[in-house]
């Protein structure tokens, strides 16, 4: 049946059934292809998007209990203030080797710095550890998050 | 060393990797580009084994630079960026010697031609691995960039009628001081295309280099953090459709029967493709295609591995190895002196079969049709990946189109084709172009795995302690024998046995063997830091046994066994100085030292590891002190080795690839797990200052840090880790 879902400030009609995870939604319906498949069962993180702000793995959130809330992907995270101090904090930090898994390492640092705008080791350590990164940037992805809290 | 081996492979007996001997004309040539500007040809040496004895007609140029009207510098390179790095570091080399500023250097991905773009270090392969590609390009892309500059400042002497020795060139332009002339680089490069190319041009010595040695920020970064990168399983060429796919569970097993019905009742499922060993589901999304891919009911012939486990692979390896195998090193007496020696001390280590589980799934797009087939992969051998492409689609190889991508990781996954071949194999039934894209589960359980190995080692030490015989000997896969079948030569090939012969250490008697043993039906391929991975655990865990059995301080013993390896030493001292050996630790907490001389870079780190009462490890911080020779990106040195001690920790602790009943026992990241941000240590860097040429980056980390945490392991604990991944319940205290 077909869904409306908000999709960056954008309404967008799908046809899909209600169980199909999210991220198929945005990479194969609507060919939003920033959000990454990296294991489908919320292990890795790499699908990681922002749903009313919170960081949520994208491939075991279905369609059908979405309703209207706002879904915000890595094309739109640099809109917002902690997305783009994380952008940039990435870039000056130099923090990416492959990359595939920076898009969900940035939503979720982005969530995390939007409701913690000081986050400390533990903290960043409970937000980011759902995120695994294959290339081990794990220390920079650590003092990028500080280089943002302080700008 | 693996790679003077692989090298005079492609160059042909007699020859030497050296470029310096080439004459100019045969490397490089110079010409008008289609769209009118500067086009420099090079041949790296050695690309092919007919370079020499080719004539002037007959130059095989296999990396292209063009300068074009509007400034820009387009590099067209063999070589894939998969976050090494070198899509930075290599242009940084070209920019130096041509006086352009980094970001004016663009790359395009060499198209599929082993002809043109063969990896000298490779064998001639066109591919990226072996931390292989600054090696390769480090001297041919710095005289292409001279030369380049050379003939743009002769186009602007001739022009202004000055003479060139009174221009220079600088930031993207030539520049007459004289006069105050000046033009852009752009404007001259289609007069710069007919000057002669200078026979011999002087390179910057490293105290002049602006660009070399600086941390310059890598050009792929900002489409990575913004989320517009295309990866190959990003591609949507109009019309593509998603699948994804069962194989057999147990490898060689093949499909009895499908029942397909509930699978095309889920709606957006289009079609279900059946293969002798596979069936696929192709729908519009990947959402569809998992769904009817767990509706499908299949049936399975197992095939002669059902009843496959580790313990028979471990068995045999071990059998093996109680006879004599190939001998890789034979250096002194072994036997007359084991027979004097005052001490003997035997082991026996293995370490496991491993996944790269690289971040990307595996997957692959392609478009098969009667007339042609394109193909849209990230992959590390793009010439393979055309020719088993038109292979298994019955069509001649320029009908072929292989579109390369950046890759979500390679760590030597996609140094292989057997994903191209499935997604063809798939394509071929399907009328669209469809994206083939692995599961989790599937990429895990059909992945081609670093081997199992079983090793056997002992040592005779003298009445002081130090070893005065060395006697290894071990089983296992030799990937290069199914890779680059000319490698493998009397039972030896110079990966598998990288990192356990020549040494750094001083050992007057010393003997190595090698069998080639293939685990039945499972597929085994390079992992990150490939022989090495498994030679520098057995070797530095091995050695930190003898200075204990001596009653030595593991770096001491080390040290004395040096003397005649100065950038060892230095490293060695490095790390021990900056990691406070020796120091006071905690109780539970201990410092393992490793060194090693692999990928022509000396390295050598210091784990501090914690262990629990409950026998749980954490590695606190790791300290690296590394000499690769002259440093391109320092920054990209920090990052490789940084990225690099994660990966091997995360193989120390949790890697491990088990059977039963023929099939792959871990299915995703719960069951194979890597290092998270809440366990990553902290890591320091140490780069000594060189001169020497530049060593390879990209593995090195990997394979040190291995036997330095099961040395620390055993100084925190007393207890001696010969198998791998660390077995917590071991270390439990009683």
């Amino acid at each position: 049946m077909a869904f409306t879902i908000k999709v960056n400030g954008v309404d967008r009609i799908v046809d899909v059934d209600g169980d199909t995870p999210l991220l198929w939604v945005l990479r194969d319906v609507l060919g939003m292809t920033g959000t990454k498949f990296g294991c489908g069962m919320a292990l890795c993180g790499a699908c990681t998007v922002q749903i009313d702000g919170v960081a949520t793995r994208s491939c075991i959130t279905t369609i059908d209990g979405i309703g209207t809330s706002e879904i915000t992907t890595i094309e739109a995270i640099g809109a917002t203030t902690a997305g783009a101090k994380i952008q940039k904090a990435w870039l000056d930090q130099e923090v990416v080797q492959c990359g595939y898994c920076q898009s969900g390492q940035i939503m979720s640092a982005s969530a995390l710095l939007a409701s913690n705008p000081h986050p400390n080791d533990a903290d960043i350590d409970d937000a980011m550890s759902g995120n695994i990164c294959r290339c081990g940037t794990y220390l920079r992805i650590r003092e990028a998050i500080k280089q943002a809290a302080q700008t | 060393m693996i790679l003077d081996r692989l090298t005079s492979l492609a160059a042909g007996p007699g020859r030497s990797p050296s470029a310096n001997g080439l004459s100019r004309r045969r490397v490089l040539q110079a010409g008008v580009a289609a769209s009118g500007g500067l086009l420099l040809s090079l041949s790296l040496p050695f690309a092919n084994g007919d370079t020499e004895a080719a004539d002037a007609e007959g130059f095989s140029p296999n990396a292209f630079i063009r300068i074009e009207g509007d400034g820009r510098v387009i590099l067209t390179m063999p070589y894939v960026e998969m976050g090494q790095g070198t899509y930075t570091s290599i242009p940084m080399l070209i920019a130096e010697e041509l006086e352009v500023d980094l970001t004016q250097v663009r790359l395009e991905h060499a198209p599929p031609n082993e002809k043109l773009y063969g990896n000298p270090l490779l064998g001639g392969v066109q591919g990226t691995g072996g931390s292989t590609a600054i090696r390769a390009v480090w001297k041919p892309m710095r005289q292409a960039g001279a030369i380049a500059r050379t003939m743009l400042v002769a186009a602007a002497a001739k022009r202004w009628n000055v003479d060139p020795a009174s221009c220079h060139a600088q930031n993207g332009e030539v520049l007459h001081a004289p006069t105050g002339r000046s033009a852009k680089y752009g404007d001259l490069a289609a007069d710069a295309a007919r000057m002669t190319v200078p026979e011999t041009v002087a390179l910057k010595q490293p105290k002049d280099f602006r660009l070399i040695g600086t941390p310059a920020k890598r050009l792929d970064t900002p489409a990575k953090v913004n989320g517009t990168t295309v990866f190959g399983i990003d591609v949507r060429p109009p019309g593509v459709t998603i699948a994804t796919l069962a194989q057999s569970p147990v490898f060689g097993g093949r499909v009895k029967s499908v029942d397909d019905a509930a699978a095309k009742a889920v709606k957006g499922v289009r079609q279900i493709v059946r293969l002798d060993d596979a069936v696929a589901v192709v729908a519009d999304h990947m959402g569809a295609a998992r769904k009817g891919l767990a509706a499908l009911a299949i049936e399975w012939n197992d095939g002669p591995h059902a009843t496959l486990g580790t313990d028979n692979i471990l068995r045999e390896l071990e059998k093996a190895t109680l006879n004599s195998g190939a001998v890789a090193q034979n250096t002194g007496d072994i036997d007359k002196a084991m027979a004097s020696a005052v001490t003997k001390v035997e082991a026996n280590y293995q370490v496991p079969f491993l996944a790269h589980a690289a971040m990307e799934p595996m997957n692959c797009t392609v478009h098969v049709r009667k007339d042609g087939c394109e193909v849209w992969v990230g992959n590390q051998v793009i010439a393979r990946a055309q020719a088993a492409a038109a292979k298994t689609a019955g069509l001649p190889l320029d009908k072929v189109v292989v579109h390369n991508h950046l890759i979500g990781g390679g760590f030597g996954r996609r140094l292989e084709i057997d994903g191209v071949i499935r997604a063809v194999q798939i394509g071929q039934h399907v009328d669209s172009p469809v994206k083939v894209v692995w599961t989790r589960e599937e990429d895990i359980q059909h992945d081609m795995y670093r081997p199992y190995f079983f090793d056997r080692i002992s040592a005779g030490l003298d009445e002081k302690g130090m070893p005065v015989a060395w006697n290894h000997r071990f089983a296992g896969s030799s990937i290069l024998a199914r890779w680059l079948p000319p490698a493998f030569n009397n039972g030896l090939d110079p990966d598998t046995t990288d990192g356990a012969i020549n040494l750094t250490y001083a050992l007057p008697n010393m003997h190595v063997e090698y069998l080639r043993v293939e685990p039945p039906g499972i597929p085994t391929a390079f992992w990150r830091s490939v022989g090495p991975s498994h030679n520098v655990f057995v070797v530095e865990s091995f050695m930190d046994e003898l200075a204990a059995a001596a009653k030595q301080d593991p770096v001491k013993y080390r040290q004395a066994l040096l003397d005649k390896m100065p950038r060892a030493k230095a490293v060695l001292e490095l790390a021990a100085e900056k990691a406070g050996w020796g120091e006071k630790l905690p109780q539970g907490v201990g410092r393992g030292v490793s060194i090693q001389f692999v990928f022509g870079t000396y390295l050598a780190q210091i784990a501090e590891v914690e262990v629990s009462k409950d026998g749980a490890v954490r590695v606190r911080r790791v300290v690296c002190a590394v000499d690769c020779g002259i440093v391109v990106n320092p920054d990209t040195v920090r990052a490789q080795i940084q990225g690099a001690i994660i990966f091997g920790i995360t193989a120390a602790l949790y890697g491990e690839i088990t059977l039963k009943d023929g099939r792959v026992e871990q299915t995703n990241f719960d069951t194979y797990q890597m290092l998270r941000m809440n366990e990553a240590p902290v890591i320091e860097v140490h780069i000594v200052q060189s001169g020497e040429p530049p060593g390879g980056m990209g593995e090195p980390g990997t394979s040190a840090i291995v036997p330095a945490v099961t040395n620390a392991i055993f100084a925190a604990t007393g207890k001696r880790l010969r198998k791998l991944p660390i077995d917590s319940a071991e270390l439990k205290s009683a």
